[in-house]
């Protein structure tokens, strides 16, 4: 009975320690708020909350991190409640700031007049995040893959990687004869949206869902969050998915067709494509939503990338408010800024051009 | 487990005569009766909020159009197939890990020698205390690759049944998801089994055995009828987890719409839906996701009460005979 009563004692023990271990690995954001005190920088003081996109979290807590180092006296918190739920709040007027994947279309614009005034609100690009292809055959070094078969592949009408429709891109590479397993993510997300975006606008004679966040085609694996289908891609011979570009370390990439080459991911290829976007118009002046080029024939261009905004008021009703926003996403475009986030979440820097664009913007905050 | 409660007020105050005036209540038992009272309210309080605010935040799913709906079928097509899928596993969970429990419980509290029965209950104690995300992790590096050969085996040989139709190529399928939560209420009814066969009356042990009883039988006769309420407890308890296990499901299975299929991909239950898609969801879907949560609370509910009405119904067996 001793060593039961131990037993029993110790477990109990071991389930609270447990219990409150799993408590204590929150993100570091809330906690970067007074940590460099000390080194006063900056004149600005005050807070700024800001909601959205899960994409952005990272790179997100990145800037604040960093924005201590720029402006000590303000404290950013960051609630990654989804775009679209940061959408609402910020059309709500209850938060000032929003980071969405999406950006405010014609009806939010009409609706944003009531928190931001007659000018509306300015949606600022600020984080480009290319969407790899990765697979999982051990002797097949390159793979390229079209539009058209990648549509075909993700919509389980090629099973087999040793198909003709493969094979013709792949002149050098051994295909197996083996069965393609393809993952997809079981939640909602924004990847599978931007994903489906691209299939539909490059092969939509193969490819015939709405884009949506929620996965369309059954029977496919399907792994909970980027690291989950990175897992299931590494772990199973001859799986295929699509997943954040910083998460998939060494697996191999798909390099994709673009014109008459076939580009594999990277910083500057993802950034290129964006410079060949051209801005939607959302009849706001200076407004910077962009219409994705995701069918481009530009050389060096890689087409499959995620791009998340700030949504920010083109006027605010309080001029310190204004000033912290301005601050805040002018430090988040800067170098300084765009590098931070490659770093900690591996996004694609925008490039000068762009940044020069998002600069006039955000000068055009006021405060009435 | 057993009702051995009750009877003690009444027997207190059958005791005091009426010519004594009463003793003044001490300190010591108005302070405990107190805050056992505050115990009891407390928890009626947190189940009831849990209740209201599922049941007011579910309230836009009720009322909404079909077509919002996730599915565009209504809220009972979207949330039937988590509701089968989440009975399925716990169901499948249920069969494997009670027959084991039980058979662990007897080995430690009637065959093994204390010493070894002690060290074992010891050991199957800690696996309640490994977190659920360990399991799901173990689940999908490990457990489900490895079961991938008997999948390709079972829809060789036993596909005619519907069960086994299509293996997955990666094992993630809801029977590995079952397995694992097998293994993760296999100590609590595992614990709760052991503490009631330990607490049958060595008398009625020792009549069966010297009625001419082999060791079996006077388990068959004596201990099992006595322990049978403390098993279905204990299995409801489990049952309890196996049904809102969230995480471990959420990482091995690869969800998908309802097929009695239970090694392809496919099937999902109502704790992992929410847990996918709660990061994103906001307004309509929020609801959807609250609603299938308040129906899980409500099987959850209706389950246990059922298990109570068992216990009761055998208490019989029970305690004091």
């Amino acid at each position: 009975m001793k060593l039961q009563r131990f037993g029993s004692t110790l477990a109990i023990a071991m389930a609270a320690t447990l219990t409150l271990a799993a408590c204590g690995n929150d993100d570091p954001t809330t906690a970067g708020g007074d940590a460099p005190a000390s080194s006063e920088a900056g004149d600005l003081a005050g807070a700024l909350s800001a909601s959205g996109s899960s994409a952005q979290n990272s790179a997100m807590t990145a800037w604040i991190a960093g924005y201590q180092g720029v402006q000590s006296g303000v404290t950013v918190t960051y609630d990654a409640i989804g775009s679209g739920g940061g959408r609402e709040n910020f059309l709500a007027g209850a938060v000032p700031l929003a980071g969405s994947d999406a950006y405010l279309d014609e009806a939010e614009q009409t609706a944003a007049v009531e928190v931001c005034g007659d000018g509306g609100a300015f949606n600022i690009p600020v984080y480009i995040s290319p969407v790899a292809v990765p697979y999982n055959l051990p002797n097949v070094g390159t793979l390229n893959l079209t539009p058209s078969v990648l549509a075909q592949i993700f919509d389980q009408q090629i099973t087999n990687w040793n198909d003709p429709a493969i094979a013709a891109d792949n002149p050098d590479a051994e295909l197996p004869d083996m069965d393609i397993t393809v993952v997809n993510r079981s939640d909602e997300s924004g990847t599978t949206e931007n994903f489906m975006e691209y299939l539909s606008a490059t092969a939509a004679d193969d490819w015939s869902y709405e884009a949506d966040k929620a996965w369309p085609v059954a029977g496919g694996e399907a792994a909970a969050q980027t690291t989950g289908v990175i897992e299931v891609v590494g772990s199973t011979e001859g799986a295929i998915g699509y997943a954040d570009a910083s998460a998939v370390g060494s697996l191999s990439t798909a390099m994709i067709g673009v014109g008459e080459e076939f580009v594999g991911y990277s910083a500057e290829a993802a950034a290129k494509v964006v410079d060949a976007s051209e801005l939607v118009d959302t009849g706001v002046e200076g407004d910077l939503a962009l219409d994705l080029a995701r069918d481009t024939t530009e050389s060096g261009a890689y087409p499959i990338v995620l791009v998340s905004y700030h949504i920010v008021c083109s006027n605010y009703d309080d001029a310190a408010t204004a000033d912290i926003v301005k601050n805040f996403v002018g430090y988040v475009i800067s170098e300084d800024g765009q590098n931070t986030a490659a770093e900690a979440a591996g996004s694609a820097p925008i490039s000068e051009d762009l940044r020069t664009q998002a600069q006039e913007t955000i000068d055009m905050v006021g405060s009435n | 487990m057993s009702s051995s409660t009750g009877g003690a007020g009444s027997a207190t105050e059958q005791s005091a005569p009426d010519a004594v005036p009463k003793s003044p209540r001490r300190l010591g038992d108005v302070v405990f009766s107190g805050a056992s009272l505050g115990s009891g309210i407390l928890i009626l309080i947190t189940l009831l909020g849990v209740a209201l605010f599922l049941v007011v935040e579910a309230l836009p799913v009720l009322t909404a159009a079909p077509d919002a709906i996730t599915g565009g079928a209504g809220f009972f097509a979207y949330v039937w197939p988590l509701v089968l899928g989440t009975l399925m596993a716990s169901a499948i969970a249920l069969l494997v890990a009670t027959p084991i429990a039980v058979g662990i419980a007897l080995f430690v509290s009637h065959y093994a020698p204390p010493k070894l029965g002690n060290a074992i209950g010891f050991v199957i104690d800690l696996l309640a205390a490994v977190p659920s995300v360990v399991f799901g992790m173990w689940g999908l590096q490990v457990f489900a690759p490895a079961l991938g050969d008997l999948y390709q085996w079972l829809e060789d040989y036993m596909s005619w049944l519907p069960f086994f139709t299509e293996a997955s190529n990666t094992g993630r399928t809801l029977m590995t998801a079952s397995l694992v939560l097998a293994v993760m209420i296999l100590p609590i009814i595992t614990s709760v089994s052991r503490e009631v066969f330990l607490q049958t009356p060595k008398l009625h042990e020792e009549a069966a055995l010297a009625l001419g009883a082999t060791k079996w039988e006077m388990i068959q006769t004596a201990v099992l009828p006595f322990g049978k309420p403390g098993v279905i407890g204990g299995t409801m308890l489990g049952l309890g987890r196996a049904l809102g296990e969230t995480m471990a499901v959420t990482i091995i299975l690869s969800p998908g719409l309802f097929t009695l299929n239970l090694i392809g991909s496919g099937n999902a239950t109502i704790p992992s839906e929410i847990a996918l898609n709660f990061p994103e969801a906001s307004g309509l879907r929020l609801s959807e996701l609250i609603a299938a949560g308040l129906v899980l609370f409500v099987i959850t509910l209706a389950v246990n009460l059922f298990a109570r009405w068992i216990v009761d119904k055998r208490s019989e067996f029970s305690g004091a005979n």
